[in-house]
């Protein structure tokens, strides 16, 4: 091989299709193919599961957790974890409906809503990135404080919406897609555009990679931490509007399953919880994946009793993919 | 003093502390553009902490910095890179999950759009990256390959790449060639010559005496917190670099 040549061709075109197999990106493919897997299988058992009506209610269905997927990515690309982002969606969901009680406004709401859940993330980032503590045990408090700050806000009452607009945005839409699987759809592809396209996402993985390089190189990696963190919450703050569209009140109830669902979402997803590595369409795959699971099981009848145990198992094997890899 | 004159960078009388322990106690170094200058000692002579303070990690506590002429203090590396001050860590600073050209360009990437909207530019980024790696001595597979999967001695090349490819006109090596084989540190040193001869200031840390008399032309030598000598390659050799190290060799009188 010459050194003379300007652009060193690529070693990976040659190789066979074995090497490929071997050296395929297995974790990051598991959501697709595992979603891919469920169509088939659910498919056959029961017909109506890939009826136009059921693919509509799944996707809707999965907006919210799209988009809180989307934000414990940024968050676990730079190696931490989100656990509140659930909670900050009831929070910013009761902000929501208190604003809209009092105002009549469903702009001043939508807007009081997503700054109330982006506060969240500024205080959880900063307490991590500045005060060193552990990401894990700061979202844990910050998971038990804005679910209480929910209750205390509504007095453990839901808080009804009722609003054209969110009423629409729940319902209407283009063709099959209803507003708010375009908004969640809108999100992923900002999402992508700021991981891949902007000095902002390679900072961001760069810190998830190694704070230590990242730092010496002169990445502002508090700066980032503060910045994933106040994502996260921003988006937990607009998938709290669609949670309101969709139920038609801001209910102070806590929403375990999206904490576990947005976590797995991503894990599925193919997305290193070590830092360094993370797409967006795995995480959206993994989101898909997991509704189209739930969705499935109640189609055959099953008890949803079994929806949290079929989603724990799907996780750990996701995780154990990601393990086999290394 | 008359070496002094035309130096690159001077640093003089540099004493630095943590807490009771007295890292520096007078070190002084000088570097005359386009050489390399060796600095050795023991381990716990201070050679890394010297560094630090010359490229804004640790500010020192006492002393002067004189970089072309101009006193300079530097509190963060990103002035000291900003002044033309390069370092090539030991750890090489390289973030693994990334390709080449992100490592190449982190903190310093191509952007293009319209106000606060802006977007990497990669196409160019990993063409210049390219030409960046091209013309070095080991030969770095596509600049799109993670670092992850690089040998010890392509990852050192990207990092020597980086320090010297944003018009530094000095680059720090602390121990270039400690973790590498034998074929992979003669391709270091290939490059090391290189940089010189893009005429390149270099200060080298080793602990290779035979390395240090290939490769330099001056040699600076601490021992506990001081600078004990210097010496030019051409006038000194390996047993006198080595009692001057453990001390055998008494420190010169200019530094007494």
């Amino acid at each position: 091989m010459t050194t003379a040549s300007p652009v060193l061709p690529e070693v990976e075109e040659q190789t066979s299709l074995r090497a490929r197999l071997a050296s395929a990106p297995w974790p990051e493919l598991a959501a697709p193919i595992g979603l891919v897997v469920l169509v088939i299988v659910f498919g056959v058992l029961d017909s109506t599961f890939v009826s136009g009506g059921n693919i509509e209610a799944m996707l809707q269905a999965s907006a919210i957790l799209v988009v809180l997927a989307v934000g414990q990515t940024f968050v676990v690309a730079t190696a931490g974890i989100d656990l509140s982002m659930a909670s900050t969606m009831t929070l910013g969901a009761i902000v929501l409906g208190l604003t809209y009680r009092s105002t009549d406004s469903i702009w001043l709401a939508m807007l009081a809503g997503v700054l109330a859940a982006g506060a969240v993330g500024v205080l959880s980032g900063t307490i991590i990135a500045k005060g060193g503590v552990t990401d894990f045990i700061v979202t844990l408090g910050a998971l038990s404080a804005a679910s209480g700050l929910a209750l205390i806000l509504s007095d453990g009452k839901p808080i009804p919406v009722l609003n054209r607009f969110m009423l629409k945005l729940a319902s209407g839409g283009i063709g099959p897609f209803s507003w708010s699987v375009i908004v969640a759809a809108i999100v992923a592809v900002l999402a992508h555009i700021a991981l891949f396209n902007s000095r902002f996402g390679l900072h961001v993985l760069a810190t998830g990679g190694s704070v230590e390089s990242a730092r010496a190189v002169g990445v502002r990696t508090a700066r980032v931490k503060i910045a994933v963190y106040t994502l996260s919450g921003l988006l937990a703050g607009i998938a709290a509007i669609l949670l309101v569209a969709r139920v038609g009140a801001a209910e102070p109830a806590s929403n375990t399953s999206f904490l576990l669902n947005s976590v797995a979402a991503v894990v599925l997803g193919g997305v290193s919880l070590f830092g360094g590595r993370a797409t967006i369409i795995g995480p959206v795959m993994g989101a898909l994946l997991l509704t189209a699971l739930v969705n499935g099981l109640t189609l055959l009848g099953l008890s949803q009793f079994y929806q949290p145990l079929a989603v724990g198992i799907v996780v750990v094997l996701a995780a154990l993919l990601t393990r086999f890899q290394k | 003093m008359s070496e002094n004159n035309g130096a690159v960078m001077t640093a003089t009388h540099i004493r630095k502390s943590f807490g009771n322990v007295h890292a520096l106690k007078d070190a002084s170094l000088t570097m005359l553009p386009g050489e390399v200058t060796a600095l050795i000692g023991d381990n716990g002579a201070g050679k890394s902490t010297l560094v630090r303070c010359v490229c804004g990690i640790h500010p020192p506590d006492a002393g002067q910095v004189v970089l072309k002429g101009s006193d300079v203090r530097f509190t963060n590396p990103e002035q000291a890179r900003e002044a033309g001050i390069e370092t090539v860590h030991q750890n090489l600073a390289l973030v693994e999950d990334l390709t080449v050209w992100q490592n190449l360009f982190l903190t310093r990437e191509q952007t293009r759009g319209f106000g606060p909207v802006q977007f990497m530019n990669r196409r160019s980024m990993a063409k210049r990256a390219t030409e960046m790696v091209s013309t070095l001595a080991i030969n770095v597979p596509s600049v799109k390959s993670r670092v992850r999967r690089l040998s010890g001695g392509q990852r050192q090349a990207v990092a020597i790449a980086r320090a010297a490819g944003w018009g530094s006109s000095i680059v720090i090596m602390d121990e270039p060639t400690a973790a590498l084989g034998v074929q992979e540190t003669a391709r270091v040193e290939e490059l090391i010559h290189d940089l010189k001869a893009n005429g390149i200031s270099i200060l080298l840390i080793s602990h290779n005496f035979d390395q240090v008399l290939r490769l330099s032309d001056a040699v600076t030598v601490m021992r506990s917190g001081r600078t004990v000598a210097t010496r030019r390659v051409s006038a000194t050799h390996g047993d006198e670099l080595v009692g001057l190290v453990t001390g055998a060799v008494p420190a010169d009188p200019e530094f007494q």
